[in-house]
């Protein structure tokens, strides 16, 4: 450091600027970095700078790579780059010497050297592989503050595949003397669990050795692992809840040293810390919130003096309380603390006030009712963020009953915010109250119409699909639908009428699309007058050529009487040899399509939404022209992921002999490639493989429907309200007097302009009323005499794949019409919609992933646990409520076992799930080549099941029924038996099979059950018989791969046999050859999914080396091998 | 979590940045002159968090320099807008009243002081004392 800058600076008043400074011009007279800040303050154009910086970094590289310069020169240079990257200019050549810097320097330019490396470097910058010689150094160093150092960077960076080269060197500073050894040991170790989790998997009891530590800080460190653990798992760590309620005791009693305070209060951030770890493990944990409600108490009682550190607590505190088990009189004090902070005049905490609210409603909504005149101040607030928060705050309060006023409050907010990321967070928020609640058709289409042109083309694009499908599908009654189509297509043609240059592309195609399915509708307007203005917006400057094809085939749907015929003619004239192909085909349809009539109605029927048209998704229709060009030499197809995947694997291949990260790396890259194919590239899949095509586009489909809509879900509803009725149901409010009661009549008065006169006030009530009606007690909700579910207006129509089981078992009442029609139905409007934008929304699906989401309630975590524990004996997570306790004893099943499996060893039939009319239990049968699932039926009602039919899927596993045709009937109290073949496409460590039964009871009305079936990786593990050599050439074309120690049995004689034999009885490996210190073991999932296991003894431990083929196995197979390993 | 720690001052001109979630290099200092912006645009009568993109911004002024650290929604704003203040008295005991000065003559140590406090985006420390520890026991090698 040098001196003389320091006592220079020391002297100086406080933060003043650096112009006004007599000293700065000696100080930068003395440094090099004091020359560059202060040229860089003196300039004036940003041109300046950067020729500025060039030079500098020029003179910089001139240095650094001259044998002559001392590390103190070097250190002084690193500082230098480290500025210019700072303003943004990269000095990658600068890299390699801030290693070099950090291997060769004394303790200052060392830590310099280490500093420049995480700041310049990325996680996964190739060059961070030299670090891992100057770590493993200075971690054996004696010197403390080396060891320091070494241990800071780890824990901020360092390359995932080398862990294990320094893991013991860490371990060991666990138990050091020094508290900051062991305390940034931990951190260490924290960042190798967040950035490798399975490599620290067998040190887990020495976190809780560090949780125990004597000193606060390594405690306070390892709590950093364990939120992250809890957050992964709560349930295994429940145990440790009442060593957390202790900690926290501890500090909020101030037991701590001194110098743990800030401003008097003990370790605030600490507290934090525990108090959030403590609402993870009370979330829906009556047990577990009791042994916390005293410390909660305490620490709201602690927390009194007016300082912001002790309110942010207050904030986590409150938090706390509302996540875990409820307890009355802790909830009457954690809202009066809110009130506390939402009416404090300081904004900070006022802003902090609504945001624990906004927390806080989705739990006790009645509490905004405390606070609404704060709120409403809140929402003409000066400042955006209190405005916004507010907001959010009311999207969560919305009902069918305030949806107007709410709504209308975010529209006023967008018009003023000029943020793109807020514009689409809101326009989404606006368009799914919309959805839910809709007063009306006028106020839907009105505020849709707003949504449209304000969010524009930043908006969600699901935002217009989900709109246009809603229109498309229509609700309950025909007239209803009619209606509200006739309403948008009147809508749309006035904005048509007006300026349509100013409206956003996405909307123009929404107007396109809807006026050429329903413009037909209204009969007062004449198609070529809709013809007319749609080709108005052809001629716009403004329409991109998306939009015109767009109008196009609205054109094309229109274009059926003769007086239109001008007009088509004329446009397709004019884009028939436009450039843009896609422009020319639409181009050609119209015209074509204008001119045959015949045609133009077998194209687009008029009532055509209704009718099923099938789609052949899997193009069969040109499996002649395939086979023709296969004939001819063509190259088969490969999906576009199958081809990456076979690109990277020829890569991996080249690298394989400096590969040390490489592997894995492309092996998660082609991982996630396979996770998301577009739409297209599997309906070109030739092989139209329709259970993986529904299967995949599921997940796409799930994304979209991330929020919960409210039609659907429930089902048909008996009766409808008429709307106007639902849009006047008023609640009883304190606020209201009978004047505003009157005004509220009249269908605008709920808009209030804020005025300073003291009728103002009144407004405000009236505002209160309006925004808080319908969030009162449920005894006030049965006063209006409706619940709020008959007020909700647009419900789609119940369908079988818009439901997801909302209990237990679920059974599906379909309309008489049957479910082929509906799937049918559902099938068009979604190729329609996903036609509209690249939205893949493929409803096909019925069986996969919906159910599967939904079915792992929190509460099911506990039951992927133990599959695993129990090691090969499968739990099925039963889907029933009844199951538990009182499960059925099935072995009786056991007599319907196929007599070619009888003699094979089976698993343990477990009951699946129950409703009134089935029983499904399930077991597998590990048979030499694969796994075969047996699905046992038992038909328990006294009526026969007609048409049993079951799906069952899993993203990572390959089903093939053995016998795939429907059992035709299921006579009351007797049992069918379905078989399976799985193998494994991808491995995990667990796999869930989803499993959907459709059935007829009655004539007519289709039942479904579902199920879930988990099994775990090592039900498919086979020994694999290879020699020596075979093994050795296998090891080398391998290209993933994985490491770890293992724990070795070191009580038996002979370690190493004893070890690989409790591998192998336990997980069915075969062991090839044991030499001393080392040996090979080698398995198989199928004969082409390999996984070869290279162990040997050191230090204890058993190092092992994992490779396969196949990426994913060796992860997922040591995890197996480790539980083995740990449980004997 | 914390997604970065900037110190920039009313010239708009950055004293210190530090980045826990990869940002490229060139999109830094749009970034910066952006967040700079959003915070001299507000007075003292505003709150200290400011809305951007789809993070939080809480910043506190010391004279003519901004301390302003981003944040995840899932944050308690508040214990960061103390954090901030923590990190500057802790500073301030190390260069004994700390100036603008100080953090740009020394960009180093402040790194350092930094990465004792906050790493990965968490807070790992905040006792000044320990936070100082190990700054201190190098600068005492180098001189002694």
């Amino acid at each position: 450091m040098s001196d003389v800058m320091e006592k220079t600076l020391t002297a100086l008043p406080s933060l003043l600027s650096l112009d006004s400074q007599p000293g700065s011009a000696k100080l930068s007279a003395n440094s090099k970095l004091g020359n560059l800040i202060r040229g860089i303050t003196e300039l004036t154009s940003k041109h300046e700078e950067e020729k500025l910086i060039q030079r500098e970094l020029s003179s910089i590289k001139e240095q650094v790579s001259s044998p002559n310069t001392t590390m103190r020169q070097m250190k002084e240079l690193m500082v230098r780059t480290i500025y210019c990257e700072m303003l943004g200019y990269e000095a990658s050549f600068s890299y390699i010497h801030a290693i070099k810097l950090a291997q060769q320097g004394n303790v200052l330019e060392k830590r310099v050297g280490y500093l420049a490396v995480s700041l310049f470097l990325n996680e996964s910058h190739e060059l961070l592989l030299l670090l891992v010689n100057t770590v493993l150094k200075d971690l054996q160093s004696t010197n403390l503050i080396e060891v320091c150092m070494a241990l800071t960077v780890v824990s901020q960076m360092f390359p995932k595949d080398m862990i294990p080269a320094i893991l013991p060197l860490v371990e060991e500073k666990l138990s050091h003397s020094k508290e900051i050894i062991r305390r940034k040991a931990v951190l260490a170790l924290y960042k190798f669990y967040l950035i490798a989790p399975n490599q620290v998997q067998h040190i887990h009891n020495k976190f809780r050795k560090a949780l125990c530590d004597k000193d606060p800080g390594v405690m306070s460190a390892s709590l950093h692992i364990y939120l992250q653990l809890i957050q992964e798992n709560p349930e295994g760590y429940k145990d440790l809840t009442m060593s957390f309620v202790t900690i926290l005791k501890q500090v909020v009693m101030g037991k701590l040293p001194m110098d743990f305070n800030y401003h008097c209060v003990p370790a605030p951030w600490l507290q934090i810390h525990l108090l959030r770890i403590l609402s993870l493990l009370g979330k829906n944990d009556q047990s577990m919130s009791e042994i916390m409600y005293e410390i909660l108490d305490e620490s709201l009682q602690r927390a009194e003096m007016n300082h912001n550190i002790t309110y942010a607590i207050l904030y986590e505190c409150v938090k706390c309380i509302y996540t875990i088990h409820p307890k009355p009189d802790l909830l009457e004090k954690a809202a009066k603390c809110i009130g506390s902070f939402v009416l404090s005049p300081r904004i900070n905490l006022k802003y902090l006030g609504l945001k624990a609210l906004t927390y806080v409603v989705q739990q006790d909504p009645k509490l905004v009712l405390q606070h609404q005149m704060t709120i409403i101040e809140c929402l003409d607030h000066p400042d955006l963020i209190i405005k916004r928060e507010t907001l959010e705050l009311l999207f969560r309060i919305t009902n069918a009953q305030n949806v107007t006023v709410i709504v209308e409050k975010m529209l006023d907010f967008l018009q003023v915010s000029e943020d793109n990321h807020t514009t689409i967070d809101l326009v989404g928020k606006v368009a799914e109250l919309a959805e839910k609640y809709a007063p009306d058709n006028e106020w839907f289409i009105e505020t849709m119409n707003t949504v449209f042109s304000v969010g524009g083309d930043v908006m969600q694009p699901d935002i217009p699909n989900s709109f246009l499908k809603l229109l498309l599908e229509g609700f309950d009654s025909v007239e209803e639908d009619k209606k509200l189509r006739l309403f948008a297509v009147n809508s749309y043609v006035s904005l048509l009428q007006g300026e349509p240059s100013r409206l956003p592309q996405r909307f123009l195609q929404v107007i396109c699309w809807v006026l050429g399915e329903y413009a037909h509708l209204n009969e007062d307007v004449e198609p070529d007058a809709v013809l007319r203005l749609l080709a108005k917006l052809l001629d716009m400057k403004s329409s991109t050529s998306e939009t015109k094809s767009w109008v196009l085939i609205a054109m094309t749907k229109l274009c059926s009487g003769g007086a239109a015929f001008s007009v088509a003619h004329e446009v397709s004239e004019t884009y028939g040899s436009s450039m843009d192909t896609m422009l020319r085909q639409r181009a050609q349809e119209l015209q074509h399509l204008s001119q045959d009539s015949a045609l133009q109605s077998r194209v687009f029927p008029r009532s055509g939404s209704q009718e099923p048209v099938e789609v052949d998704s899997s193009l069969s229709f040109l499996d002649g022209f395939v086979s023709e060009a296969l004939a001819a030499g063509a190259a088969p197809y490969k999906p576009p992921h199958q081809r990456q995947e076979e690109m990277s694997r020829s890569k991996v291949l080249s690298l394989e002999p400096y590969g040390l990260s490489l592997p894995i790396s492309m092996s998660s890259c082609s991982v996630t490639d396979r996770q998301s194919p577009t739409l297209l590239s599997m309906s070109s899949s030739l092989s139209g493989d329709s259970a993986e095509l529904s299967h995949k586009a599921s997940s796409t489909t799930l994304k979209l429907d991330g929020v919960t809509r409210v039609w659907g879900r429930e089902g048909y509803l008996v009766q409808r309200e008429p709307v106007q009725e639902a849009a006047q149901v008023e609640a009883p409010s304190p606020l209201r007097s009978p004047r505003q009661q009157g005004d509220e009549d009249s269908p605008h008065s709920q808009t209030p302009t804020p005025t300073p006169t003291p009728e103002s006030e009144q407004e405000k009530q009236q505002l209160a009323s309006s925004l808080f009606v319908g969030l009162a007690s449920p005894s006030s909700v049965s006063l209006m005499g409706k619940s709020e579910q008959t007020s909700q207006r647009f419900r789609r129509k119940a369908r079988i794949q818009d439901k997801p089981p909302t209990s237990g078992e679920q059974i599906n009442n379909l309309p008489p019409g049957g479910a082929a029609d509906l799937l049918l139905d559902s099938n068009v409007s979604s190729e329609l919609v996903s036609s509209l934008e690249q939205t893949h929304r493929n409803s096909l699906d019925l069986t996969a992933n919906g159910a599967c989401d939904a079915e792992l309630p929190d509460g099911d975590v506990k039951e992927i646990k133990t599959p695993l524990s129990t090691d090969d004996s499968v739990l099925a997570a039963g889907l029933s409520p009844h199951e538990g306790p009182d499960r059925p004893k099935d072995l009786c099943l056991t007599s319907y076992l196929p007599a070619e499996l009888s003699g094979l060893s089976h698993s343990e039939i477990t009951l699946l799930c129950t409703n009134q009319s089935l029983d499904l239990s399930a077991c597998h049968v590990q048979k030499e080549d694969c796994v075969e699932l047996v699905v046992f039926i038992k038909n328990s009602s006294d009526s026969a099941a007609h048409q049993l039919q079951m799906q069952i899927s899993c993203e990572e596993i390959e089903v093939s029924c053995v016998c795939d045709s429907p059992v035709e009937e299921l006579k009351s109290h007797s049992v069918t038996v379905c078989q399976y073949f799985l193998t494994v496409k991808r491995p995990s460590v667990c796999f869930d099979l989803v499993g959907m039964v459709y059935y007829q009871l009655a004539a007519g009305s289709l039942q479904t059950a579902q199920f879930l079936y988990k099994l775990p990786l090592t039900s498919f593990i086979r020994p694999l018989a290879v020699s020596t050599e075979e093994y050795g050439t296998m090891w080398l074309a391998f290209s993933h791969d994985t490491k770890q120690n293992l724990p070795l049995m070191k009580d038996e004689r002979e370690p190493l046999t004893a070890t690989l034999n409790l591998l192998k009885t336990k997980l069915q490996l075969h062991v090839v050859e044991i030499i001393g210190e080392e040996g090979i073991v080698a398995c198989c999932l199928r004969p082409d999914q390999q996984c070869l296991l290279h162990c040997r003894m050191h230090a204890g431990m058993l190092a092992a080396w994992l490779r396969s083929p196949v990426p994913d196995l060796p992860d997922s197979l040591l995890y197996h091998c480790q539980r083995a390993l740990q449980e004997r | 979590m914390i997604k970065f720690v900037l110190m920039v001052n009313q010239q708009g001109q950055t004293r210190l940045s530090r980045y826990y979630e990869p940002v490229e290099l060139s999109r830094r200092a749009a970034l910066e002159a952006a967040v700079v912006r959003c915070c001299l645009s507000r007075n003292k009568e505003q709150c200290s968090f400011v809305e951007y993109k789809d993070f939080r911004l809480v910043y506190r002024q010391y004279a003519a320099l901004y301390v302003v650290m981003g944040v995840t929604h899932s944050e308690n704003e508040l214990s960061i807008y103390e954090l901030i203040q923590n990190f500057v008295e802790v500073l301030d005991k190390y260069f004994s009243r700390v100036s603008e000065l100080d953090i740009m003559f020394n960009l180093d140590s402040v790194h350092i002081i930094l990465d004792e406090m906050i790493q990965n985006g968490h807070v790992v420390e905040t006792n000044k004392s320990r936070v100082l520890a190990p700054l201190t026991a190098i600068n005492k090698m180098v001189d002694g």
